[in-house]
């Protein structure tokens, strides 16, 4: 037989060990996930257990953070899921319309293609002047990437594709220019966004906020964990903000569930109630 | 009890396939199946609905954290990984495509394998891509059973023959035995 599974053990003492010496908290994650991620690295790094992997983690800063890059799933799109983008512009954009301020937050915007997505969307529909877009995520190296705007020319067919089934105003072209085999999104898009390093297992309230987006991340916890930061999220948002999750995502396990309303069910729109 | 779930990977063709599995199966039929079946990430779940009217068996798509309960039938949703927990509950991933796809037939056997090991039977159907053949390959080093469609009886028969390249499966069969077999495997349970 091959190596079969990791045993549960040294994983365990492998996700407490990138804790003590880190400070990034993976033990609250789902562990299939946690198990497939380790289990390539342990292939390509040619160590043999999850022991030696924690030897690695303790003794080799480099290692450490490799493993952090592998644990953290960073794909995403613009304009991911149009008809979600859809809905926005439909239930979502009339209340922002009614305040004179707007403070967004998008917990784990990766590479910020959401960011971005936000930001014409916004632009569009005249309120990017008076809007502010807090991106955050725990992964810097992703976040960097997310600042500079750059991506790689052969994702613009999908993104411009989604941007026109989400009900898109414009050419998706004005809002890059192209160069060898990367195109930068437009600069003056990044004027109200601030990117910002927060770990929302490990940190506290990040802001007040009218609109939270959290797609496509608490997949990765357990349902304690996923609990605590929805009430985290609750106490960001302001009464009457509107909370946006990830297309198989949801309040079910929650209480919360109960204070608030869904604006769009199947989009998992919800707005805080009063 | 010698199986606790059943997990089936389908691609081209495989509609048709599972269709006529499923719908062959007893009544009663009462070990979880979980499939993935390569749809188009906008897929919006149509032909679910399809085969939940003729299976006339408890068709859904798998959410995340739900307990895997007999007599159910998950489906891997579009664009997502599917996963198994050692509890017995689904994690969902958006992790990057394996084998240019996603749902992956590699990753869901993959982490079925290790939870069940010798207590469950992996099934690949018709295809025209490689998905699935390692995937099965770990179910088998682990001791559970594995079912591969007759190439010859295939639609698209690269996906059964990529399979048993890897590994000599412990079944090879046309639609219509692979469904006698569940059945048989269901009885005996
Ligand atoms: C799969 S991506 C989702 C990106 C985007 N929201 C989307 O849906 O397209 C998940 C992101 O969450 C981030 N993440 C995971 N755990 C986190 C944590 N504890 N704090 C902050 N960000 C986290 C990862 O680094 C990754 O960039």
């Amino acid at each position: 037989m091959t190596s079969i599974s990791i045993s549960e053990i040294e994983i365990a003492l492998l996700l407490e060990a990138i804790y003590q010496k880190c400070g990034y908290d993976f033990r609250q994650y789902s562990e299939a996930h946690i198990k497939r991620r380790l289990s390539s690295r342990l292939a390509i790094s040619g160590l043999k257990t999850v022991s030696e992997m924690q030897f690695q983690v303790l003794h080799n800063e480099q290692f450490a953070y490799t493993l952090l890059h592998d644990l953290s799933i960073t794909v995403t799109e613009m304009f991911r899921d149009p008809e979600f983008y859809k809905s926005l512009r439909q239930n979502v954009i009339p209340i922002l319309k009614t305040y004179p301020f707007i403070k967004i937050w998008h917990a784990g915007c990766s590479s910020g293609e959401e960011a971005y997505s936000m930001a014409i969307l916004l632009r569009e529909e005249g309120l990017y002047e008076r809007s502010m877009i807090y991106a955050t995520d725990f992964n810097q190296k992703i976040l960097d990437k997310a600042k500079a705007g750059v991506f790689q020319n052969d994702l613009i067919k999908d993104y411009t594709n989604n941007y026109q089934m989400s009900g898109g105003l414009e050419s998706f072209s004005d809002y890059y220019t192209s160069n060898y085999n990367m195109f930068i999104m437009d600069q003056s898009l990044k004027k109200n966004i601030v990117w910002a390093n927060h770990n929302m297992v490990t940190d506290s309230v990040f802001a007040e906020v009218h609109v939270i987006f959290c797609r496509n991340v608490l997949i990765y916890f357990k349902k304690n964990l996923q609990e605590n930061i929805h009430l985290l999220f609750y106490e960001s948002l302001i009464n009457g903000g509107v909370l946006c999750l990830g297309s198989k995502e949801g309040l079910y396990f929650t209480d919360l569930k109960y204070k608030y309303d869904e604006l769009d069910k199947k989009q998992k729109i919800f707005k805080k109630k009063y | 009890m010698k199986y606790e779930v059943i997990v089936m990977g389908a691609s081209s063709g495989g509609l048709n396939a599972i269709r006529s599995v499923l719908t062959s199966l007893s009544e009663n039929f009462s070990i979880p199946i979980v499939l993935v079946q390569h749809v188009s990430p906008r897929s919006d779940g149509q032909w679910i609905r399809s085969l939940d009217i003729i299976a006339g068996l408890n068709v859904k798509e798998a959410d995340e954290k739900e307990t895997i309960e007999k007599g159910n039938i998950y489906v891997a949703p579009p664009n997502y990984h599917l996963l198994i927990e050692t509890n017995r509950t689904f994690s969902l991933t958006i992790d990057s495509r394996v084998n240019f796809a996603r749902p992956s037939i590699d990753v869901l056997f993959e982490s079925a394998a290790d939870v069940y090991r010798d207590k469950m039977v992996g099934i690949i159907f018709t295809g025209a891509n490689s998905d699935g053949a390692i995937g099965l390959k770990r179910i088998k080093e682990l001791g559970g059973t594995t079912i591969v469609q007759d190439p010859n009886s295939a639609e698209s028969p690269y996906m059964p023959e990529a399979a048993l390249s890897l590994m000599p499966a412990d079944y090879i069969l046309t639609l219509e035995k692979i469904a006698e077999l569940l059945n048989k495997f269901d009885k005996d349970n």
